[in-house]
């Protein structure tokens, strides 16, 4: 559904441009229809801009990204319009997210008016209650309230509701759910299980290893720019093969295991990736690729 | 006993009222211990730390003591606070990062502050190289400006920054939020490291991520809603939750192996009760499943063991 092909993002910095930086190398992957793939790095990895070009927020610098087989690059307003009604984002801050002076609905209401136009309001309401039970949000207690009159869960929800009004195809999550308290924030990631169940093709952006694990189908881990390892989440948590991969699975703190304990990695005693061939990635394992490793060079 | 803090309550001042922000705290932090404060946005947590260390403008002591080996604090009273901080009680607040002056070196900035308490740099400057060398960060940071070092360095020089005075408590508030995974477990891991050489004697670290204080912190204590909640070892209160509202939060923590296809996590319904006019009885009792009508009654913080505290009426047998 979605092709990440080649991608690179080289930002002009400095002054008049002297200097450059480059966000994102030669990323490439796909995202097929009813799967979450999440994209996972640290801060500076590039994540953010991966997830803004495919929203056609900034342009890459070279590679293509193609949505059901067409170049998202030469769109034309009016198609990017049509583009924009099959393909949405969702941030992490959800406060910010808002015009703090309009309620909610006025929020709705706006892009009801920009891509709804020839619903008449029976059917609008219908779209509106269907996409609020989607997300477990109760009509009454959203509806004419003010951004703060809501929690963080709420907002990031009826954010997600926002986009499913236009029936969307394909959803980029980036940090989503950071911003919000630990018992509300997996209410929200199993929204997202649930309407990948419906067919819908989510691209999420974390930095918390846990999260990732815990709803997508396929983990892309991200290293300054560059595709470290990618491959179906279980094979990339249980087995990965990138030192870097292992060096973040070793760092995530959790309950019941403390960090000098021993982590219990699976076989792991495939081939090393050293060959340059596909991207400069290699295969491990049916649909499992990882990059040549520096460190263990 | 190092630190002793007894029925504390303290307010927020607003035009429409009191928002009780930390409602009636009572616990002690041993010699050498490093206590774990969590809980969710709201509950009160970064109030505790910050009264211990010094109240913002808004903020009104209604009731309570804190003593620190033996000697109450004066932390209602602003100025004679001043003679305790950083010699005796210290915080790595909440943005550490922009706790730092933008416009000095960092070498100028901390003899600056040094000479305002009235200790030599220059005397100083030895055991502060051979902590900077401690924590990984080279000599040539004293000669830099903040913005040009990483949120993890920065966060280490206000670190090193805080306990120079061997303090003997250390309040840490969200040291590792805004940190990347690799260094989030360097930094935290500092906390111990500090706590061993004795560079400070108790250390309360409060943030929202309890798997982080299952990896440091020797006790932990949850809060909700301005209350304390549970107090116990950290294996206990990980282990073997005895309140609900604890259970449920480690029951909504994915880890590492948890999937959604396999086992569906659940969230405490509903939100936390408003502190401006907070309910009667036990404040988690709207979001409780097993709550019942004595639950209208506020249920104390007792002891369960030795070391092991709850406030529910269900666990107090």
């Amino acid at each position: 559904m979605l092709r990440v092909d080649d991608v690179t993002k080289v930002y002009r910095t400095g002054l008049f441009g002297s200097g450059s930086q480059t966000a994102v190398s030669g990323v490439s992957f796909d995202v097929r229809p009813g799967e979450v793939v999440s994209l996972i790095g640290e801060s500076g990895s590039g994540k953010t801009t991966v997830g803004r070009m495919i929203l056609r927020l900034t342009t890459p610098t070279a590679g293509t990204i193609s949505f059901g087989g067409e170049d998202v690059a030469g769109y034309s307003r009016r198609d990017l319009r049509r583009y924009y009604a099959r393909v949405q984002g969702v941030f992490q801050d959800p406060f910010s997210s808002y015009n703090p002076v309009f309620k909610v609905d006025r929020v709705l209401g706006m892009l009801r008016s920009n891509y709804l136009p020839g619903l008449s309001d029976q059917e609008w309401k219908r779209t509106l209650r269907s996409s609020l039970e989607a997300v477990s949000l109760e009509p009454a207690d959203v509806l004419g309230k003010y951004p703060h009159q809501l929690s963080g869960g709420q907002l990031q929800r009826l954010m997600v509701a926002r986009a499913l009004l236009l029936e969307i195809e394909f959803l980029v999550a980036d940090e989503i759910i950071s911003m919000l308290d630990a018992s509300t924030r997996i209410d929200v990631l199993n929204l997202l299980g649930d309407l990948k169940g419906r067919g819908l093709g989510i691209l999420f952006i974390t930095h918390d290893l846990s999260l990732g694990n815990y709803i997508s189908d396929r983990t892309l881990i991200l290293r300054r720019g560059r595709v470290v390892e990618l491959g179906p989440t279980p094979k990339v948590f249980g087995d990965p093969r990138h030192s870097y991969t292992r060096a973040l699975l070793s760092c995530v703190p959790q309950l019941h295991r403390k960090w000098g304990d021993e982590v219990p990695v699976g076989a792991n005693d495939g081939p090393p990736a050293t060959a340059d061939a596909n991207g400069g990635l290699v295969a491990v394992d049916d649909d499992h690729f990882v990059a040549p490793d520096e460190d263990a060079a | 006993m190092s630190l002793a803090v007894d029925n504390l309550r303290v307010y927020y001042r607003t035009l429409r009222g009191d928002v009780r922000a930390l409602d009636g705290a009572t616990f002690t932090v041993a010699d050498g211990e490093i206590m774990g404060v969590a809980g969710e946005s709201g509950c009160g947590k970064t109030t505790l730390g910050k009264s211990l260390i010094r109240l913002d403008g808004r903020m009104r002591v209604v009731e309570g003591s804190v003593t620190l080996d033996g000697i109450e604090l004066p932390i209602a009273d602003d100025r004679a606070m001043d003679a305790y901080r950083f010699r005796s009680v210290s915080i790595v607040p909440q943005y550490a990062m922009s706790a730092l002056n933008p416009i000095r070196r960092i070498g100028r900035m901390i003899s600056e502050l040094l000479s305002s308490r009235g200790v030599s740099y220059e005397e100083t400057l030895p055991e502060l190289r051979r902590r900077l060398a401690l924590v990984g960060l080279e000599d040539d940071v004293l000669e830099r400006y903040p913005i040009e070092l990483s949120g993890g360095m920065k966060q280490r020089v206000v670190m090193v920054l805080s306990t120079l005075m061997n303090p003997s408590l250390l309040v840490a508030d969200e040291l590792t939020s805004a940190l990347d995974v690799s260094t989030q477990k360097a930094v935290a891991e500092m906390l111990v490291e500090f706590r061993d050489r004795g560079f400070v004697k108790s250390t309360i670290v409060i943030t929202h991520d309890l798997s982080i204080l299952y990896q440091v912190a020797d006790t932990i204590l949850v809060m909700y809603a301005g209350k304390l909640v549970e107090k116990g070892s950290a294996a206990e209160v990980t282990e073997d939750p005895r309140h609900p509202y604890t259970k449920l939060l480690i029951a909504s923590l994915p880890e590492v192996g948890v999937r959604f296809e396999e086992r569906r996590l659940t969230g405490i319904a509903g939100r936390p009760p408003s502190l401006l006019r907070p309910p009667t009885g036990c404040r988690f009792r709207a979001r409780c499943p097993i709550a019942t009508e004595e639950c209208a009654e506020e249920p104390p913080f007792v002891e369960l063991a030795p070391g092991r505290h709850a406030a529910c009426w269900k666990v107090a047998a």
